[in-house]
């Protein structure tokens, strides 16, 4: 299955909804997604994987770098998922520990800690 | 015994054919079905650090899957062919400018996150270096009987 995305905005916080594998092959669609939002002033990001059936570590490189580049811009980055599938390579990264990561789209909508 | 070779041009569209085949070899020698998961990540991850070496090092060669089937375990052989070791080094660092070292530094921060996932996913893991290439060996214990077909 290939990358879909799809970004909407929800107040202050643009929601980029990202459905299939994220993989060395579609991990540099995420990254343009990504760094386009920040290049257009978006700097509160939550990344909706709940449509996301893989995920390696170029895809976690991805993501990282979204980080670090909302953070340039005092900005954040929240994660919402609810499956195991792929909690286990953040887990082995110790990434769980560097993302807020919600549990819904509403949850990490309306975080501000 | 090999029970499936694969080869593949070092290209990333290909590393997705690679999972998907080892994952159902896997299945099939009777890997459990709770760690085809790890099996699909651990070759992807084998498999994408293998294209990338290839490419950045301009190898033209296929990159090498090996699946081996054996009574108790089921094995994964990732070999790339890009020369390994100090004669190789030095021969990658001549010429080399500034915007090129940037480059390989990423890409061996991408390299090393690989292996560094790949070692937290397989209990048995192997990984080899000389100056014909690079070798990931990784197994997986196998239950009771293998599927039948």
């Amino acid at each position: 299955m290939d990358l879909s995305l799809s970004t909407r905005t929800v107040g202050d916080r643009t929601v980029v909804e990202v459905g299939g594998e994220i993989d060395v092959y579609t991990a540099p669609k995420l990254r343009e997604q990504l760094v386009e939002l920040v290049n257009d002033g978006s700097y509160h990001l939550v990344v909706d994987m709940e449509g996301v059936d893989f995920l390696d570590s170029t895809g976690l490189g991805v993501l990282v770098g979204g980080l670090k580049r909302v953070r340039a811009h005092e900005g954040s980055l929240r994660l919402v998922w609810n499956q195991e599938r792929i909690l286990k390579i953040f887990r082995i990264t110790g990434l769980t520990k560097v993302f807020p990561i919600h549990t819904s789209v509403d949850d990490a909508v309306s975080a501000t800690d | 015994m090999a029970t499936v070779e694969l080869l593949f041009s070092a290209l990333p569209n290909h590393v997705r054919t690679a999972r998907l085949v080892a994952a159902a070899v896997a299945r099939r020698a009777g890997v459990d079905e709770a760690v085809l998961d790890e099996v699909r990540l651990a070759v992807g991850e084998a498999c994408s650090r293998a294209v990338g070496l290839h490419v950045s090092n301009n190898v033209s060669a296929p990159v090498k899957v090996t699946l081996i089937e054996d009574e108790k375990k089921f094995s994964i052989q990732v070999a790339d062919e890009v020369p390994h070791g100090p004669a190789a080094a030095q021969r990658n660092g001549r010429g080399e400018t500034s915007g090129a070292v940037l480059d390989d530094a990423a890409a061996e921060e991408e390299d090393e996150m690989g292996l560094a996932v790949i070692s937290g996913l397989v209990d048995d893991v192997e990984v080899k270096a000389d100056e014909t290439g690079g070798l990931i060996r990784m197994s997986w214990p196998t239950t009771t009987a293998a599927v039948l077909p």
